[in-house]
């Protein structure tokens, strides 16, 4: 087990830069999340973790030990292909094996620690099934017995629950959490998937044409995105542009939006402030809003989706449209075409430089 | 209803006259290779003669081993270094590659007769001159562009990860090609060292101008033979070749099943 630092990696495939001056520390025993669109960076980073391909700049290591130029097959590593990458002509004990059989181990040894690791995975029983007898759910089960069983200083994951339905991948990503806690293994876990980002992983990197835009806990990066791409990449956000007034931001009808949040940036600068959909209030123009919430907007209900526990309202206000989730508390729904009041605390609204 | 029916039964006539057609003149050969008479008089009399004959043809069982030989060897040798050169084309990317790949395949269009006579020429120019040799190196030239180009069609068909995930468990280029790809392109080497067994043992024009009188292959003996006057030995050793080439095509199709998912 190793953490793994990398450090100022440059990697370019002709005119495009892949990844650029990345540097991230990933913990030992961490579970951690790269998360990007896609053509963001995070599976060429994988990949010069894992060794496949060899960053232009900068260093890697695993373990203290500099591996930037080392091949994959040299690492320890462990990997969980998007597909799984099964070996179709071995039978799924025969795919667990690999690794310790390419090492030479003794026979008996193999036989005990592949079925320790097919039990780890709930698939003792399986183990003299061919590839193409199972299931996505138990496919994926077999890749990753196969990738920890060799013992690696690190297991990579390239968005392995892809390829799953929605109630697999739920259960899943609780059962690799599971696995992962259970044998303490430093993980990083590619996804472009932010809701499996957030419920995952201990530290999240958000990547964005090649360049680490934000890193740090989930709850962090939810709190206090650091720009508009990560507040509005990971969950769903309320962007305002303007002028920084010093503690918040004016906007250009002349309306003040105070944040107690964020960055610091100089009065007159030019600033925006992200507000998350559930933070806000919606009120009926009549009613008055929270007396703590400085923030106030008034606004015109356009359409409401409701999805049982909770509303979405989106309110149009100067031309912008935003987005307001209401819990279902049983009190009254607001109509298509109501004037409504937005009301906010200064402490939910993130200032951005 | 009845459209179907009759379509059916077209369906099945087709089938019928398709298989007599590839297959009537060699059953008839079969046949007369037992009949007594030398010149295919009917009635058809039962005999083994031409087989206890053919036993004591001397000439025509040398020619039969030659060309068994021959073609193992030719099998072995270009199946082993078509596979090695369809996986290097697969893996590496290297300046030319697309130049070379395209010059791969001219030499299947090229008619024998002309690769024949080039084949002769430069032998004789680098001094291996004519003989068993000659032909055996010929032969390998013939089959390999049938190698490369069925088993290069079946790695079109293997996922790369299946490479990168071996060598992630620690496995050396060695390990990965002989238990993670091999196994994979297996069906495409059966079939191109089926391939490059036929193109050699069927041989004929190259083998013709590459063999000397003493030393030669069946095609060519069988040619000879007939030139001087025709026997149904012929026609024996012409069925025992197909009886057992048969019989090894239809154990290796039930091996392995060609194109289908494995």
């Amino acid at each position: 087990m190793a953490g793994v630092q990398v450090a100022n990696v440059s990697r370019s495939f002709g005119a495009h830069k892949a990844l650029d001056n990345v540097s991230i520390d990933f913990a030992d025993g961490g579970f951690y999340a790269l998360l990007g669109p896609s053509g963001s960076g995070k599976t060429t980073l994988l990949r010069q973790i894992a060794g496949f391909d060899f960053p232009d700049a900068g260093r890697i290591a695993i373990g203290g030990e500099s591996v930037e130029r080392v091949p994959v097959e040299k690492r320890r590593i462990g990997m969980v292909f998007q597909n799984y990458a099964l070996f179709p002509n071995m039978s799924v004990a025969d795919n667990v094996a690999f690794g310790l059989s390419v090492r030479g181990e003794a026979k008996a040894t193999i036989a005990t620690e592949v079925q320790r690791a097919l039990d780890l995975v709930q698939l003792g029983k399986l183990g003299g099934r061919k590839p193409h007898q199972l299931s996505g759910g138990q496919r994926q089960r077999v890749a990753l017995a196969r990738a920890i069983v060799t013992k690696p200083r690190v297991l990579l994951l390239d968005e392995p629950l892809g390829a799953l339905d929605k109630a697999l991948r739920v259960d899943m990503q609780i059962e690799l959490k599971r696995i992962q806690r259970e044998i303490g293994i430093t993980t990083i876990f590619v996804t472009h998937d932010q809701e499996e980002a957030l419920t995952m992983s201990d530290r999240i990197g958000i990547l964005r044409d090649g360049r680490l835009v934000q890193e740090g806990p989930p709850e962090e990066i939810y709190d206090r995105p650091q720009s508009e791409f990560a507040a509005t990449f990971l969950g769903d956000a309320n962007i305002f542009r303007g002028n920084a007034t010093g503690t918040g931001i004016r906007l250009p009808d002349g309306t003040t939006i105070a944040a107690s949040t964020g960055a610091s940036v100089p009065a007159g600068v030019k600033a925006s402030c992200a507000v998350r959909p559930e933070r806000i209030r919606i009120s009926t123009s009549a009613a008055k809003p929270d007396p703590a919430d400085a923030n106030t907007l008034t606004g015109q209900v356009s359409k409401r989706i409701f999805a049982g526990n909770n509303s979405t309202y989106f309110v149009e206000r100067d031309g912008q449209t935003l987005k307001v989730i209401v819990q279902n508390t049983g009190a009254e729904r607001l109509a298509e075409g109501q004037s409504v009041v937005l009301s906010w605390s200064p402490d939910s609204t993130v200032l951005i430089a | 209803m009845a459209t179907t029916r009759v379509l059916e039964w077209l369906g099945r006539f087709y089938i019928v006259l398709l298989l007599g057609f590839l297959y009537l003149p060699i059953v008839i050969m079969a046949a007369m290779s037992f009949n007594a008479s030398p010149f295919y008089q009917l009635p058809f009399e039962w005999t083994t003669d031409w087989y206890i004959s053919l036993w004591q043809n001397d000439q025509l069982i040398a020619a039969t081993w030659n060309s068994i030989e021959i073609a193992i060897i030719t099998t072995l040798i270009s199946t082993a270094l078509g596979s090695m050169a369809s996986l290097a084309l697969y893996r590496y990317e290297f300046r030319g590659k697309k130049f070379l790949q395209a010059l791969l395949f001219p030499p299947i269009a090229i008619p024998w007769l002309i690769t024949g006579t080039a084949m002769l020429i430069f032998f004789f120019g680098v001094g291996i001159g004519r003989g068993l040799i000659a032909i055996l190196l010929g032969h390998v030239a013939l089959a390999l562009p049938y190698v490369i180009v069925v088993v290069s069609a079946r790695l079109q068909t293997f996922a790369p990860e299946l490479e990168e995930a071996a060598r992630s468990l620690g496995a050396n280029q060695w390990q990965v090609t002989m238990r993670v790809t091999l196994p994979w392109i297996m069906p495409g080497v059966i079939a191109g060292g089926l391939f490059a067994f036929a193109v050699s043992f069927d041989q004929f024009v190259v083998s013709y101008f590459l063999s000397t009188p003493g030393q030669t292959t069946l095609p060519v003996e069988i040619y000879a033979a007939i030139r001087k006057g025709f026997t149904p030995e012929i026609n024996a050793v012409s069925t025992i070749i197909i009886v057992v080439s048969m019989a090894l095509m239809l154990l290796t199709a039930r091996f392995f099943k060609f194109g289908g998912e494995k």
